[in-house]
């Protein structure tokens, strides 16, 4: 029998985030884990290393909260929200503090992920020939063709202590589906020691059994499993709920001003206990405003052996 | 010179209004989004990012090349979106999608492997070789401006057949003779370094700027100056170019984006006026 892996967010986060860890929160532009990075926020995490290829307002709200020593991405910038300004003054003016960063190109940063996973020590990928990125990056490396070829570069293996990724849903063992764009989460989840994921629903195992492809991350490798609707705000989630562009756009300005940054996680981060609490204080009609009509897929027949 | 233009010669963009023949208003980034558009005809599969290529891509699709497929680095190939997207993972690229693949399918296979046509780059500052800066202005470990880095142009610039790129300025900052720092090389520069090892793609074959259309017709060229926006004369591009910019043997004048064009645009692409402004 599979080891029942439901628990609260607070105890996950408890249970496996430690000071100086290595974290990655991943989700590539949807499924982004907020409602976890402000319960580590909550419980004072430091000196994380904090690993995300796109780091999104998330990071920008985790290093403004004093949680991340260094930032490992492959993209400073917010797609529409435009620059993360937090992490700009710690880059540009060491304001208040520096901020340590390891840079790369989204391959780069993903195929890191995917050598941790297989267990192997490097990725080789084609980019890099020409670019100023190995020389700001020494990890960024070169290594000869042992079949002739010219010289390959190569990115190491990056196995997080604790990966967090958000997910539609998942089977009380862990077995986690995802639909949508799936980003770097598989490839995350087998990279790290442990591995927490929090779901919209918690699911009967035979709605997971239905549809074994759907599965991204097997059980196997997953260590908790937390119920937390709405976890993904103000990111998306496919077929639940759209991303609140408005919060997005909101954010320059909110992050542009430390004040009103600081004031904004006391408000909506500090004070809160957990997500529901915050759900709440965004109100019904706000989140309505991010709805989604459906728009089912089809169905496919497994088929079932009948001798 | 058939029309008139307001301040198109001082280079600043966005947000300018451009009064062209028969009276029809354009802003800039309307103008660029027209020629940006018209560049992809006889394009197909095209790797578009967020902002001005949304725009040209979807008006490219509603006028020159109906037949692009759109690939998105969040690993949707295919889209057919039913509202104007805001970003590059939206969800509304997914819902209805010819494909969602995984970030290695994305990345290794379809781009690595060679199935991107055109790939769509923005810079802060572009080289004579096309090489492009998207990471910092100044200082590498304290810069004065902290861009938002590679994403995934570092990946497409070599494995995308060619690339375009658009500009929203053209001066010397923008056009410099030395980046600040290269983030997506031109083959030239992966030349240099390890002649075995030049990727596969042309690097960028054309910058649509305020000013002009710069292309770069040989893999190892320089860019050379082919079009020059109406009201701008071919010393003023020179001029906002900080080096000295090769001129083609033939400078065209670049049309007019059409009525229908202008229309589109704002009543059927970017309703909301999200990056028309």
């Amino acid at each position: 029998m599979s080891e029942v892996k439901v628990t609260g967010l607070a105890e996950a986060i408890a249970e496996h985030v430690e000071d100086g860890m290595t974290v990655a929160l991943e989700g590539f532009g949807h499924l982004i884990p907020f409602a976890a990075a402000h319960e580590i926020i909550r419980q004072g995490r430091r000196d994380l290393t904090l690993c995300r290829m796109t780091p999104d307002l998330v990071a920008d709200q985790m290093i403004a909260a004093g949680c991340v020593r260094k930032l490992v991405a492959s993209f400073f910038a917010s797609g529409s929200a435009g620059s993360l300004h937090e992490l700009r003054r710690r880059i540009e003016r060491a304001d208040p503090e520096p901020l340590e960063v390891e840079e790369y190109s989204h391959y780069g940063m993903y195929g890191r992920y995917q050598a941790a996973a297989a267990g192997l020590p490097f990725f080789p990928l084609k980019s890099y020939a020409g670019s100023d990125l190995p020389a700001l990056n020494p990890q960024i490396r070169k290594v000869a063709d042992p079949y002739g070829g010219p010289d390959v570069h190569v990115v190491p293996a990056l196995a997080p202590d604790v990966t967090v990724v958000h997910a539609q849903r998942a089977d009380r063992f862990g077995n986690v589906q995802v639909w949508g764009i799936v980003g770097a989460i598989q490839e995350v989840a087998y990279a790290a020691r442990k591995v927490i994921v929090t779901v919209e629903e918690v699911v009967d195992d035979e709605v997971v059994r239905s549809d074994p492809n759907r599965t991204l991350v097997p059980a196997h490798a997953v260590d908790a499993v937390v119920h937390c609707p709405g976890g993904a705000h103000p990111s998306y989630v496919q077929g639940h709920y759209d991303r609140d562009n408005a919060f997005y756009r909101e954010w320059t300005a909110i992050s542009k001003d430390p004040q009103l940054l600081r004031s904004w996680l006391q408000e909506w981060v500090h004070e809160l206990p957990d997500r529901e609490a915050y759900l709440e204080r965004l109100g019904e009609e706000r989140w309505q405003r991010n709805a989604v009509g459906e728009r089912l897929s089809g169905q496919v027949d497994y088929g079932r052996r009948s001798a | 010179m058939t029309s008139t233009t307001t301040e198109t010669s001082t280079g600043t963009g966005a947000g300018e209004t451009l009064v062209g023949p028969a009276g029809i208003t354009v802003s800039s980034t309307e103008f660029l989004a027209t020629v940006a558009a018209r560049e992809l005809a006889g394009k197909r599969r095209v790797f578009a990012g967020v902002g001005l290529p949304t725009l040209a891509v979807d008006l490219a699709m509603r006028t020159v090349e109906p037949d692009i497929q759109l690939v998105y680095e969040s690993g949707v190939c295919g889209a057919h979106p039913e509202g104007m997207a805001e970003g590059i993972a939206d969800s509304v690229l997914v819902s209805g999608a010819e494909a969602v693949v995984n970030l290695q399918a994305l990345f290794g296979y379809v781009l690595q492997g060679g199935h991107v046509d055109v790939g769509f780059l923005g810079a802060a500052q572009v080289d004579r070789w096309g090489s492009l800066n998207t990471s910092v202005i100044g200082d590498w470990q304290r810069p004065t401006v902290r861009l938002p880095g590679s994403g995934g142009a570092a990946d497409i610039m070599p494995n995308a057949r060619e690339c375009i790129t658009v500009l929203r300025r053209h001066d010397p900052g923008a056009f410099p003779a030395e980046l600040d720092f290269c983030t997506s090389p031109s083959p030239v520069r992966a030349r240099d370094l390890d002649p075995r090892a030049v990727p596969p793609g042309h690097g960028v074959s054309t910058v649509i700027t305020p000013l002009a259309v710069l292309r770069r017709p040989d893999r190892f060229g320089e860019l050379e100056l082919a079009q020059v926006h109406p009201g701008v004369t071919v010393d003023q591009v020179r001029a906002a170019t900080g080096w000295d910019l090769a001129v083609a043997d033939e400078v065209s004048v670049t049309p007019w984006p059409r009525e229908e064009d202008v229309r589109l645009l704002r009543e059927e692409i970017d309703t909301v006026r999200l990056y028309l402004r």
